[in-house]
């Protein structure tokens, strides 16, 4: 058994607290994510899965219970703090990137990600032969862009520059939120397939939310299912293996 | 010809604020008013301090850091007291009008015969007007060679990311509330520095001095994108300078056609308006691409 990196303790979020339209939108959420995961994560619209994630990220307060990350209860941390062991991937490419900078200066500052920034000098120019390295990777001509303003990339690059972005300072925890949905499905089949490359390389612990079906069976050791707040189901290991999409679909169908 | 001097020296010596307007109202991209209350408190301060025998360039470094402090108290409002940053601004900027006549203890405060930035021997051994060519040009070329060293720091990228998109810029831990104090207070800083300036140039100081300020400073860097189009973030500096100095030389332009001081005000803002207007004609009728030919001929 691999050791727990994070973890939800009886985790509930409370919206419209005392009105009629009061609502748990996450419900006693119980959580252990181990240390190597890749999780994937369905659920229909409103599940909760983005409140969730900004649980995670520290963007949502819980309304009760806790958030440990490596035994550090890190409930009140702030979302800047967090960042430092924490990255984000999100659906949309705009919010990834930084349009008028370029795609060298958006690279360098996330290698930054949760470090102090301080008045010296950012030294670009000695990176641009690895970014040249790390970017040509990518199989999208992002390598050729290097001091192009990211606003002018296409979204596919966008997106990918974003999860390079995400991953260039390894995360302990990665969270991807849809993050090939906008995209063509060439194009998002190249980023899944980069994105599951570099998981195993790097062995890193990822929570993936995805709408495809295939996706969250093909992908990962673990899959979880979100239905109103609640996690109703939790698979891994061998029997994700096994599970397949017509056992999903029922399983949907069940609760709906 | 010792108009157009003159007119060059005011557009250097006003890049000042046109580059410190920049720093808010393009790179971290909110208007920040603020600076038509900064701008007369750099110069009553500025004016108030040789008026007690204080050295013109510490006066003149101490109208920068009063400048400072009042940016500071609106990036305060707007980031930890969640006003509205226009409002943070208008309230900061109103303020400061009863500042400034404490600071003078009169409405306005004369030069007449005391020594300022301008009246060194050196600069007064120039042609007229010389001088403000002179302290303009080299207040402005060492306020842009810090600001271009600034922005190429981690500390810099992370203020233009905060600007750009501030939604990463906290994804990859950058304190955006400090960034936005930080522009906020060194923009107000550059924008009394500048009104220190143009006091010591104009010989007085007055508390009405800053109406329409922004307004101005807008429109150097509106002018100077307008002309240039698509600039580096080094080069958009160098752009907002000869904004400046092109809109005093179309005011000059205006005063010849019979207009008076007093029309100041009106035009400029019509000019303005013709300028930032112009982004949404041009597509219909090219109108960048003729006013660019038009100005690189001539
Ligand atoms: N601030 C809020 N106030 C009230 N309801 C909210 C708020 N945020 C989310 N919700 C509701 O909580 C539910 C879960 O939302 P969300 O996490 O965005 O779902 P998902 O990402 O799975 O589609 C939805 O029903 C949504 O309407
Ligand atoms: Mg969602």
């Amino acid at each position: 058994m691999t050791k727990t990196i994070f973890q939800l303790k009886d985790v509930v979020k409370t919206v419209n607290e005392d009105t009629p339209e009061e609502l748990n939108i996450l419900d006693h959420v119980d959580l252990d994510i181990h240390e190597g995961d890749f999780i994937t994560i369905l659920g229909s619209n409103g599940a909760g899965k983005s409140t969730l994630f900004n649980t995670i990220g520290g963007n949502l307060r819980p309304t009760s219970g806790q958030v440990i990350y490596k035994d550090k209860d890190i409930t009140n941390m702030s979302v800047v703090k967090r960042t430092s062991f924490l990255s984000r991937v999100f659906q949309d490419p705009k919010l990834g990137t930084a349009p008028r900078m370029t795609v060298a200066e958006n690279l360098l500052l996330a290698e930054k990600r949760g470090g102090h920034h301080h008045l010296v000098p950012r030294k670009l120019k000695g990176e641009m032969k690895r970014f040249k390295n790390i970017t040509a990777k990518m199989n999208n001509n992002l390598d050729h862009r290097l001091n192009t303003a990211t606003g002018s990339l296409s979204g596919g690059q966008r997106q990918a520059l974003s999860f390079l972005m995400a991953t260039i300072k390894k995360p302990g925890i990665l969270l991807l939120d849809e993050h090939t949905a906008a995209l063509d499905p060439k194009t998002s089949q190249n980023l899944m397939d980069i994105t599951d490359e570099t998981i195993k390389e790097q062995n890193l612990t990822c929570l993936m939310i995805t709408h495809h079906l295939e996706d969250a069976l093909k992908y990962g050791n673990r899959l979880l299912v979100l239905h109103q707040g609640k996690i109703s189901y939790d698979i891994s290991g061998e029997d994700k293996k096994k599970l397949t999409k017509e056992e999903l679909l029922t399983f949907f169908n069940d609760i709906q | 010809m010792s108009l157009i001097i003159s007119a060059i020296g005011q557009g250097l010596l006003w890049s000042v604020i046109g580059i410190g307007l920049y720093l808010t109202f393009r790179i971290l991209d909110f208007p920040d008013m603020t600076v038509e209350g900064t701008f007369p408190m750099g110069a009553a301060t500025a004016v108030t301090a040789i008026a007690h025998g204080v050295n013109p360039v510490l006066a003149t470094i101490l109208a920068f850091l009063v400048g400072c402090v009042a940016g500071l108290v609106t990036g305060l409002l707007y980031t930890k007291a969640k006003i509205p940053v226009l409002l943070a601004g208008i309230l900061v900027m109103t303020a400061s009008y009863s500042i400034d006549l404490r600071i003078m203890g009169k409405p306005n405060q004369s030069l007449l015969g005391l020594p300022t930035l301008l009246s060194g021997k050196f600069l007064q051994s120039l042609p007229p007007y010389f001088d403000g060519v002179f302290v303009g040009f080299v207040v402005i070329t060492v306020v842009t060679l810090i600001l271009i060293y600034f922005l190429q720091t981690d500390l810099g990228q992370a203020f233009i990311a905060t600007g750009d998109n501030e939604n990463m810029a906290e994804s990859l831990g950058i304190n955006t509330d400090n960034m936005k104090i930080m522009g906020v207070s060194v923009s107000n800083g550059l924008i009394a520095l500048g009104g220190a300036l143009v006091a010591q140039n104009n010989g007085y100081s007055d508390v009405n001095m800053g109406i329409g300020i922004i307004v101005v400073a807008l429109a150097s860097i509106i002018i100077g994108e307008v002309i240039f189009g698509d600039l580096t973030m080094n080069q958009r500096l160098v752009a907002v300078i000869v904004g400046s100095i092109l809109y005093r030389l179309v005011l000059l332009l205006v005063l010849q056609l019979g207009f008076n001081a007093n029309d100041l005000n009106l035009i400029s803002s019509i000019l303005l308006a013709i300028f930032m207007g112009l982004p949404a004609f041009e597509s219909r009728f090219h109108l960048k691409h003729v006013l660019k030919r038009g100005l690189k001929n001539d």
